[in-house]
């Protein structure tokens, strides 16, 4: 069953969880192929009830000690601009659509995923575009992200150091 | 009156004398070879959640020769301890416990902490921090950005001043950081011999950095 995981890490964002479970936003997931959707609403006043969006199959829970197996069982991941859960999501190989926080000021948690936007390893709009993203959306422009080279650190400090 | 000047004439010549003593002990960092001895003892400073998942990427990176491996992390961090242990259980090379040591400080800043009690609780941890490195006496510090990496990077850089021992800082700022550095990052980048910024934006800003792209 393909699934949507969304999560907005330790943050709230209800604007977010009520923008996607809207009739129209599920029906633009619905028309994608994705039939579940998973909800990680941390500290937001909204907990959607399973029953509460009749286009898609609905889970919501606040926290978990580790989201590694959501993300792992995703097909989709949106998620909040925070790094940790950007580069979670990358990490694990997920197309990633970031929804920020236009009510929030600017801050640098941003930074990341701009960039990360403008290297094109994912996709980016805020709530009120949310909807149309997920209709006209192109998954495959999206570039894989390729993991960190410690490598290049480790050599580097060996011959700094006299290792080498 | 003219005491008081004399007092205050020598205050400004010992803290000018500090300067450069200061200044001596950070351009002579990267000269050193701690390595050509075969091991170089190292001190990591763990923060908490990303920071030290950074960090342990890093440390998992460092050949065997890197021992021992002290790690420090402020004592109301309970989740690193448990990441720390299993990547050395990780380790193939790590089979002395011996060779694995944690130590614990008082936090020196928490998340949302105002900023002048942010630098009255970084002097309580620098109490910690000075019997701590001076009783390690590591050949380098490594750390990525949270508060507790200042106290203890002073701590090693009071080491060099006083002609003790010449502790390397190597800095690694976080991937999170594209345009600006953090608070961390700002404070240690004048002092630290090798710097390490993960994207180029920051090394066109910051020209003593070091640039390899992303490493973590």
């Amino acid at each position: 069953m393909k699934t949507v995981f969304l999560t907005v890490g330790t943050t709230s964002f209800d604007e977010l969880i009520e923008s996607v479970t809207r009739s129209e936003a599920a029906q633009a997931l619905k028309a994608r192929g994705y039939e579940r959707l998973v909800l990680q609403v941390g500290r937001g006043s909204l907990l959607p009830a399973a029953d509460s969006c009749p286009h898609i199959q609905l889970e919501a829970f606040r926290f978990k000690d580790s989201i590694a197996e959501d993300i792992r069982q995703a097909d989709l991941v949106i998620s909040h601009a925070g790094a940790g859960s950007c580069l979670e999501a990358l990490g694990a190989g997920k197309p990633l659509l970031v929804v920020v926080n236009d009510k929030l000021m600017d801050n640098h948690q941003l930074e990341l995923a701009r960039q990360l936007h403008a290297d094109s390893h994912l996709l980016y709009c805020t709530c009120s575009t949310l909807t149309e993203t997920l209709s006209t959306m192109d998954l495959s422009v999206l570039q894989p992200f390729q993991p960190g080279q410690t490598k290049s650190f480790a050599n580097f400090l060996d011959k700094a150091l006299g290792l080498k | 009156m003219s005491l008081l000047l004399g007092g205050l004439l020598a205050l400004c010549l010992t803290g000018l004398l500090l300067l450069l003593r200061v200044y001596a002990v950070v351009r002579t960092g990267t000269k050193r070879r701690p390595g050509a001895g075969g091991a170089v003892s190292v001190l990591v400073v763990a923060g908490s959640g990303g920071h030290t998942t950074e960090i342990l990427r890093l440390v998992d990176s460092l050949s065997a020769a890197y021992t021992p491996r002290h790690y420090v992390l402020a004592d109301s961090d309970r989740m690193s301890q448990e990441k720390i242990w299993s990547l050395e259980r990780s380790r193939q090379q790590a089979a002395s416990s011996a060779q694995v040591h944690i130590h614990r400080i008082p936090r020196s800043r928490e998340v949302l902490q105002s900023w002048t009690s942010s630098v009255l609780s970084t002097v309580h941890a620098l109490r910690f921090s000075l019997p701590l490195v001076f009783r390690l006496r590591p050949d380098m510090v490594l750390c990525n950005g949270p508060g507790t990496c200042v106290p203890v990077c002073v701590a090693g850089l009071l080491l060099g001043v006083l002609g003790l021992k010449k502790v390397l800082i190597v800095y690694v700022e976080s991937v999170c950081r594209v345009q600006t550095l953090s608070l961390t990052g700002k404070i240690l980048y004048p002092v630290s011999d090798y710097f390490f910024v993960q994207w180029s934006s920051l090394r066109d800003r910051y020209p003593g950095s070091i640039f390899l792209g992303r490493i973590v």
